[in-house]
């Protein structure tokens, strides 16, 4: 039981009761799902059916389809990649830096972010797969793993083999550590629920009983999970950031990408996740333990990162001058007054400016201009990716090999196919599984005799 | 050994002869085993071994390979075996383009054709189209049989037709193109003589009348010359593309590479002035270009030689003035280079050639560089007499009409009127091998074998003579067209015999060394070339300056104002003859960069006034107008071509050339006309040039045009500056390390290989390279390169392997990013063939993840196909840009069939080099170094027990280039031309070689990744201040 001082604002209000907690958060999972939830599966469900189309269309004619070309050799794809990449950051910053750091108020959204971070790693991770000229065997030479072709082995020296791993590992642990979290609150559930249900969450809680030393484990494997994820945060996008670091093209050979990608993910993973939230809340009603006191951080957090990042595309830039070397200052000067001048000025209105909006109190605190905002930085991060990618690439070193690059119909596909894909686990999630971490919201409501009525 | 007597009982049982142990003596197994399931049914048992013999049978079923009909010899012919090439000297003709070949078969089948290195005339090189020629043998296209009527037919009905109508047909005439042929000559001879004395009338898709014709006025004789660049110092050309289209190009280009190769030991090049309206490769390559109008080209020729003969105390003509920039210098460095220079014209107007003679006359190269004592028979087309056949035809006066191998409804300017008037010729036949637009419309096809499958002899020169011997039997059931003459003149003997007798009747007696007919046959069979050795002589001429100044002042206009159309030829697609080869259609022209499409060019000037801008290939369509035709053609901003004029060019529009080529572009021939008695290329008036709102995308392999100053990728100098300082030009960039500035090669991750064997390397002087893409077609054969077509070549996915970029210089002023990224108005072209560099250090193949590509211990970047999985990360930190992804199923896939012939068609495949994977979807490819050839030549030195010669192992580009720009080599061997040439002085077997030669320099030195290919740098003939 949480012991504040009844000056500090409380992080649940209305007044929630133990009860309560459990019954606002288990009533989803045990009622029929509601016309809203039905439509918005269905359309997530839709969205995946039609990108299917796209994705069947590439894996059975060949990358082809796709707009790249001989010197864009990646576009849509490995934006997509990082960009999912990123988003699967805040999950786990919250639930494991936020937990090291012993910020309360993490407990309301870590358990949405965290399922976010994973739905989002799962699309991330389809795209360094579907890629591939031949993903039929990539799939699995991509490993380590021992053979019969005699000494082949991977390269250990490529970047994108170390992808392999950072994901990987990120994705394990990130799921482990999000179902560990579940369990507690599975075992509620299953202690509510009767017939099927019972035997279907009694096998996910895997066989919780409450106990004080299975709540004493239960905190250790956290904080060990949390020790372990908190290095992953920043190790997945420093990994991702070596794809292009340690390239020779002008544009991704820059030393100052490893921070740069991580204050850049960790800040589109944030907008993402209050996308998600504001939807969230306001859907299944549960404004007092998403409350703006949450909202408010996490756009102060948008605010730093944002910042950070801003300051990074402006250094590349000085480098890039005071490198002397010529096609990296082209590569930049490219960038932004080149052909894809749209896309680079989209990209630093919306990281650098628009999220300075958020100095304002007001804006920051007003659930419409966040949510807004929060689409825009998701927006302007993919540009991010797709401006380091693409201009980077369509323009190097030998003019004569200077192309543009046009998006197809399978390019938007693909990525429209991720995102049903996204939609249709993150409402699956939202209707079977809790949204909130009912065991650790619990032990931060007050608990006092006076009733709250903030 | 003792017999053993002993006797061993089983048990007991036996022993005691059991009854029940009797009973089950005989089986093997005592137990009652249940084979057919037990009374009860099917036992599980059963039900096991059913199921493990269904599953067994099914997976052998799915397991079984698909038949392929690959039959073994039962008696293996001689001199065939599996996997060993064989090659065989011998000709490629078409009309009067002649080069001397050698034909690589596998298997007998040919598969690459190289230039004929004992040949005097191409000496080796080769053009694009020669080389592109091999896969039009397998082209289904061609007809299968004989045709009467449009209908197939047999030759016994043909040849019965042929000799019961032709001779009451009335007047018969034969067309032809050039025959270069002293046996076809005379085999049409007797066929002519049999049928009525018919006339072979000779016309040249693309005449060089002008040339012949005023050969005729000034020395007696209708020739043409024997041109030699080698002995010019001074080179000056008013539209003739003699690199690129005119007449011999590959022989030219091989003389031409002698005048510009430099080196500290000769520091000297010859100068070009080039003085034309379209930008040609030739005119790409001068020292001094200057765009003109083809309306001053005559007067311009005027005005030289009334300079020169000025200073030679020549008679001068009146003409009227013209401002050509250049001219007056050229004049004069002509004069101090008398006898040691070169005027020549792409003009075929007499008039103009009757002055060209008279400056080369005056200026003592008569005999010298142009040589009409050695005539050569590359064109002997006469446009006068072809003309009057024409109205022959169209007027019905000709009653049977033969074509042989050409085709002039298609590629005369008159082609609709012979089109009209083969309708009424009583008889009409062609020998052409395929149903194109004029055997399509005659009664009689009797096909012509391929030059691959035929016996020929060539006299393509004075004293030069060629044979042509087949390397495939027929593949369809063609008949040789020397063949069916002489049977239809009623002589019984095959072209073979005929040929041979000919062959020995005429030459033997021209030299001494053989007596033995069969041995002189075997020797010039065995070589492919016969020469009879003639010194060089001046012909006394009597050029008739004054009248043909007169006619010149009337017929051109120093101020023209309107538009003029320059009608021109592409390296790729000449004629138009052979344009049904995609790998000819796909081959990016050197100049535009343009593939599968002719096009109207424009100056930039003119693009600027009409508000057109290309970007990426997107275009607009123009209407051109010339004497009330039209034809509706895409427009394309060409720097360097003349204001005022635009180019279209030849040997597009095909109706009927096969599917490749069909409906290709527009058919140029249409606005040519041979009124004066020439075929005119330069039409002067009435031209107008209208800019539609339809918009078009050109297919082009590079659009971006110039080099953005970056000195890191051209380096180039002045022949002035150079002759101060061998560095002159270079790049030297140099990186901070510790307090000094040091070379980018001082500074690595790596510790670097050591190559203990060999350590190829390629040296490309870019001085030499005139950029005709040769090289790029050589490469397409030697490594079955897929052909992806026109929407992926505009998607940016063309396979080339080796590419020529083609950089045009920014205006003199620019220096901002925009200034620099426009082409001058008139810009200095360089050339830069560009391929897998196979660096030490290199960037691709630290990133593939499963190692698929890897470094060799002799030094080169190898790709490993099968092990790709196409993550496309190596071709993305390729800073060459040189790797090539495919994108799609080239091979066997539907969607390709009608482009990449040599992949998908049972036929086509058969030009694959059995040598080189086909390769996969999905997976990364480039340039190899061509390893199948490494590989062959170290077997083959090993199995001979010696070290690698230096020059044994050629890469294909290398064999095909023309200007010998390509040097392949082992820079471990310190004897070898390439170790030479970079002047490796240390013996080491460092990857890190240390070069002195002060031109050689490395593309995109800075980043350091080491490659093992280096450029020398461009070096132009301009006075230093100039540069």
């Amino acid at each position: 039981m949480q012991v504040t001082s009844s000056v500090r604002e409380p992080l649940i209000t209305g007044g929630k009761t133990l009860k309560d907690v459990t019954q606002d958060i288990s009533r989803h999972v045990e009622t029929k799902p509601n016309m809203q939830w039905l439509l918005a599966f269905l359309v997530s469900v839709g969205a995946l059916g039609l990108g299917f189309v796209a994705l069947a269309a590439t894996l059975w004619e060949g990358i082809g389809m796709w707009g790249l070309n001989k010197t864009v050799g990646w576009a849509w794809d490995i934006t997509n990649f990082v960009w999912w990449v990123g988003i699967g950051h805040a999950g786990t910053l919250i639930s494991a830096v936020l937990l090291l750091f012993r910020q309360k108020w993490r407990m309301a959204i870590n358990r949405a972010a965290e399922a976010m971070t994973i739905f989002a790693v799962i699309c991330a991770a389809m795209f360094p797969v579907i890629h591939m000229g031949r993903p039929w065997l990539g799939a699995y030479w991509a490993l380590p793993l021992p053979n019969t072709f005699g000494s082949l082995w991977v390269n250990f020296n490529s970047p994108l083999l170390w992808d392999v791993f950072a994901i990987s590992t990120y994705f394990s642990v990130s799921l482990v550590f999000w179902y560990i979290g579940l369990i507690p609150d599975f075992a509620t559930i299953r202690d509510r629920a009767t017939g099927i249900r019972k035997t279907i969450y009694g096998a996910l809680s895997f066989g919780w009983d409450g106990a004080a030393k299975t709540w004493s484990r239960y905190e250790s494997v956290a904080l060990i999970l949390a020790g372990l994820a908190t290095p992953l945060v920043l190790s997945v996008h420093t990994i991702v950031s070596f794809d292009f670091a340690t390239s020779v093209i002008p544009g991704w050979h820059t030393t100052i990408f490893p921070p740069y990608f991580v204050a850049g993910a960790i800040f589109s993973g944030f907008a993402m996740v209050l996308t998600l939230m504001i939807v969230t809340r306001k859907v299944y009603k549960l404004e007092d333990y998403i409350t703006i006191g949450h909202i408010e951080l996490m756009n102060i957090v948008i605010i730093i990162t944002g910042s950070i990042v801003g300051i990074a595309y402006i250094t590349e830039f000085f480098i890039a001058w005071y490198s002397g070397v010529a096609a990296e200052q082209y590569a930049f000067i490219n960038r932004m007054f080149g052909p894809y001048w749209w896309a680079y000025w989209s990209m630093m209105t919306c990281n650098v400016i628009s999220p300075q909006l958020f100095w304002f109190k007001k804006i920051r605190t007003s659930i419409v201009a966040t949510f807004l905002l929060s689409l825009v930085v998701n927006i302007g991060m993919w540009f991010e990716r797709f401006v380091i990618i693409v201009t980077s690439l369509h323009r190097d070193y030998l003019p004569s090999s200077w192309v543009m690059f046009y998006p197809t119909w399978a390019d938007v596909g693909v990525y429209f196919f991720t995102f049903g894909l996204f939609f249709t686990l993150f409402f699956l999630f939202a209707k079977f599984f809790p949204v909130i971490n009912m065991a650790e919201v619990k032990s931060i409501v007050k608990s006092s005799s006076e009733k709250v009525t903030k | 050994m003792k017999e053993n007597k002993k006797t061993y009982w089983k048990g007991l049982e036996q022993l005691t002869n059991d009854s029940e142990f009797v009973k089950n003596a005989e089986r093997e197994f005592p137990d009652y085993l249940p084979v057919n399931g037990s009374e009860e049914g099917s036992s599980r048992r059963d039900f096991l071994k059913l199921m493990g013999f269904s599953l067994a049978a099914a997976s052998l079923a799915a397991c079984e390979a698909p038949v392929r009909k690959a039959i073994p010899y039962v008696n293996k012919p001689v001199d065939v075996n599996p996997s060993i090439p064989n090659y065989y000297a011998s000709t490629f003709a078409s009309g009067g383009d002649y080069a001397s070949i050698v034909v690589k078969t596998r298997e007998g089948r040919p598969i690459k054709i190289d230039g004929n290195e004992l040949s005097p005339i191409n000496k080796g090189g080769i053009s694009a189209i020669v080389e592109a020629s091999v896969l039009s043998l397998y082209d289904k296209q061609r007809l299968a049989g004989p045709h009467v009527n449009g209908q197939k037919s047999d030759w016994a009905t043909l040849d019965g037709a042929v000799k019961s109508k032709l001779p009451t047909a009335g007047v018969v005439k034969i067309v032809s193109n050039t025959i270069l042929s002293p046996s076809t000559e005379k085999a049409l001879q007797q066929f002519a003589t049999f049928y009525g004395n018919a006339e072979v009338i000779t016309y040249d898709p693309v005449s060089n009348y002008g040339i012949t014709k005023a050969a005729e006025s000034t020395y007696g004789q209708a020739i043409l010359p024997t041109y030699d660049f080698s002995k010019a110092n001074v080179i000056v050309s008013f539209g003739a593309d003699f690199l690129g289209t005119w007449i011999s190009p590959t022989e030219f280009a091989k003389q031409y590479a002698q005048g510009r190769k430099i080196s500290k030991a000769k520091p000297a090049m010859s100068r070009h002035f080039q003085f034309e309206s379209n930008l040609s490769l030739t005119g790409a390559n001068a020292d001094y270009r200057t765009p003109i109008r083809p309306s001053q080209s005559g007067l311009a020729v005027l005005s030289l030689y009334n300079a020169i003969a000025k200073a030679k105390g020549g008679l001068t003509v009146s003409a009227p003035a013209v401002e050509v920039a250049y001219l007056d210098q050229a004049a004069k460095e002509l004069l101090a280079n008398e006898g040691k220079s070169i005027v020549v014209s792409g003009s075929n107007d007499p008039n103009v050639q009757v002055v060209i003679n008279a400056i080369n006359d005056l200026l003592g190269n008569n005999g010298v560089s142009v040589d009409f004592s050695k005539p050569s028979n590359f064109r002997k087309g006469n446009d006068a007499r072809m003309n009057q056949f024409v109205s022959e035809l169209k007027s019905g006066t000709i009653g049977g009409v033969i074509f042989y191998n050409c085709n002039p409804v298609y590629d005369h300017p008159r082609g609709s009127e012979i089109a009209e008037g083969i309708a009424k010729a009583k008889f009409s036949l062609a020998t052409n091998g395929t149903l194109d637009e004029t055997a399509s419309l005659v009664q009689y096809v009797a096909p012509d074998h391929h030059f691959l499958e035929s016996w020929n002899d060539f006299n393509p020169r004075k004293g030069e003579f060629s044979l042509a011997q087949p390397t495939i039997s027929p593949l369809f059931d063609t008949r040789q067209a020397q063949e069916s003459f002489l049977k239809w003149a009623g002589v019984e003997t095959s072209f073979y015999d005929f040929l041979q007798a000919n062959w020995n009747a005429s030459l033997i007696g021209t030299q001494t060394a053989v007596t033995s007919a069969q041995e002189f046959w075997d020797r010039s069979l065995f070589n492919g070339v016969y020469s009879i050795p003639s010194e060089s002589a001046a012909i006394v001429g009597n050029s008739d300056v004054a009248s043909a100044a007169a006619a010149i002042s009337k017929s051109y206009k120093a101020d023209n104002a309107g538009t003029e159309l320059a009608v021109y030829t592409k390296v790729g697609i000449g004629n138009g003859t052979f344009a049904n080869n995609p790998w000819l259609q796909e081959m990016s022209d050197p100049i535009s960069k343009v593939t599968w499409d002719n096009y109207l060019t424009v100056s930039q000037k003119w693009a600027n006034e009409n508000g057109l801008k290309m970007v990426e290939g997107a275009t607009r369509k123009a209407k051109v107008t010339v004497g009330g035709k039209s034809l509706i053609v895409p427009v394309l901003v060409q720097p360097g071509q003349a204001y005022g004029t635009v180019g279209l060019a030849l040997g597009y529009g095909r109706s009927k050339a096969g599917r490749v080529a069909n409906g290709l572009g527009v058919n140029a021939y249409d606005l040519l006309n041979s009124a004066n008695g020439f075929v005119n290329y330069d039409v002067t008036d009435g031209v107008s040039v209208e800019l539609t709102s339809d918009v078009y995308k050109i297919a082009q392999t590079q659009t971006h045009q110039t080099y953005m100053g970056r000195e890191f990728v051209i380096q180039e100098a002045t022949l002035g500056e150079y002759k101060e300082n061998a560095s002159a030009g270079r790049y030297h960039p140099k990186i901070y390390k510790e307090g000094e500035f040091v070379k980018p090669s001082k500074i690595s991750l790596w510790s670097g290989h050591k190559y203990s064997q060999h350590h190829w390397g390629l040296a490309i002087d870019m001085n030499s390279c005139i950029g005709c893409g040769a090289c790029t077609v050589a490469c397409q054969v030697e490594n079955n390169v897929a052909i992806v077509g026109k929407q992926e070549v505009l998607n940016r996915r063309e396979m080339a392997w080796i590419r020529i970029d083609r950089y045009y210089s920014s205006p003199k002023e620019a220096t901002t990013n925009k200034e620099l990224e426009q082409a001058a108005e008139n810009p200095e072209v360089t050339f830069q063939p560009m391929m897998c560099q196979h660096c030490n250090n290199a960037p691709c193949e630290t990133v593939c993840p499963v190692a698929a590509t890897t470094h060799s211990s002799e030094g080169l970047n190898q790709m490993t196909y099968n092990r790709c999985i196409g993550t496309r990360y190596c071709a993305n930190n390729c800073p060459y840009k040189v790797r090539r992804f495919n994108w799609f199923k080239y091979h066997d896939n539907k969607d390709f069939a009608a482009v990449n012939i040599a992949q998908n068609d049972d036929m086509g495949k058969m030009v694959l080099n059995p040598d080189v994977t086909v390769r996969a979807r999905g997976v990364i490819e480039k340039c190899s170094m061509c390893v199948q050839r490494i590989q062959a030549g170290k077997l083959t030195a090993k199995r001979e027990g010696r070290k690698v010669q230096d020059g044994e192992i050629k890469m294909a580009c290398q064999t095909a280039c023309p200007t010998e720009a390509i040097v392949f080599g082992d820079m471990n061997d310190p004897a070898s031309k390439i170790t030479q040439l970079l002047q490796i002085k240390e013996d080491t077997t460092s990857a890190l070689k240390e070069v002195n030669e002060e031109r050689a320099y490395h593309v995109l030195e800075e980043v350091n990744v080491s490659p093992n290919v280096w450029y020398f740098t461009k070096i132009r003939n301009k006075e230093k201040s100039e540069a």
